[in-house]
């Protein structure tokens, strides 16, 4: 009875072996991390990006980087003349730094929503919020991932 | 790997005027992100949804683009206004040209 468990644990691990091993990255210069500041600029441009507006709640320590919630909200009001343009995130960490690109609409009662996203290792997730009269606003979150989109 | 694509929409059938209703949305997808090997270790190529729109009436609320850091079987919530009684369209694009389509809708009261 006893022998029967610990085959079936020693088949999970070998399983969730294996799973982190198809997760891992194509190369380890691929996997250094790309700069996010050049995709900040494009987006942003000669604008100066302020602190603030954005809620951004990722958990501090994520132990699965395969899916780690991401949650966010950018205070506006939302009507026709003052609204949230797009969102967009980037993660310093992973292979490819973008990771979604949020366009709103004054219909849009909340510049909000809820998603799942993977990171490679422990890195920086930077949020940038564009609003319809130009102004930038960025906020920056470390998320610590224990079992990585990449076994690390 | 590929199997059936499905999304599923969670969403109030009637409202009031004016209120905010929370969408929550689901599509079991793999989101191959380009970046495994396989056995051979040949790449597995990229097969990601890349885009996902809401509009209400044939107007557009909110789309966002994916890149291949979004989890499989992607999952969202937003929210929206029920303006008037009408028909929240959600789609998905896929790599491969597919359109996954979800219509609800809404009557306000």
């Amino acid at each position: 009875m006893l022998k029967d468990v610990r085959t079936r644990r020693d088949i999970l691990f070998v399983t969730a072996g294996f799973a982190a091993f198809a997760a891992l990255p194509v190369s380890p210069l691929l996997a250094a991390g790309a700069d996010v500041e050049p995709l900040i600029k494009k987006i942003a441009g000669e604008k100066t990006i302020s602190e603030g507006r954005i809620s951004l709640d990722l958990p501090t320590i994520a132990e699965n980087g395969l899916v780690v919630p991401l949650n966010f909200e950018v205070e506006s009001p939302m009507t026709a003349d003052d609204y949230v343009k797009s969102v967009h995130f980037f993660a310093d960490g992973n292979p490819n730094p973008q990771v979604a690109d949020y366009t709103f609409t004054p219909l849009s009662p909340k510049a909000a929503a809820q998603l799942r996203i993977r990171l490679a290792k422990t890195q920086t997730i930077t949020a940038l919020a564009v609003m319809s009269n130009g102004d930038v606003f960025s906020t920056k979150k470390e998320v610590k991932v224990t079992i990585g989109g990449c076994g690390g | 790997m590929t199997s059936k694509v499905t999304p599923r929409v969670r969403m109030p059938a009637t409202a009031t005027a004016g209120e905010i209703i929370e969408v929550k949305t689901l599509i079991s997808h793999e989101m191959e992100s380009g970046q495994r090997k396989d056995a051979s270790g040949k790449i597995i190529p990229r097969h990601i949804i890349n885009k996902f729109t809401a509009t209400f009436n044939g107007q557009e609320i909110l789309s966002a683009d994916w890149h291949p850091a979004i989890s499989a079987n992607p999952y969202q919530s937003f929210s929206v206004r029920a303006a008037e009684s009408g028909v929240f369209v959600f789609s998905w694009f896929d790599d491969d040209g597919s359109v996954y389509k979800s219509e609800h809708t809404v009557t306000v009261s």
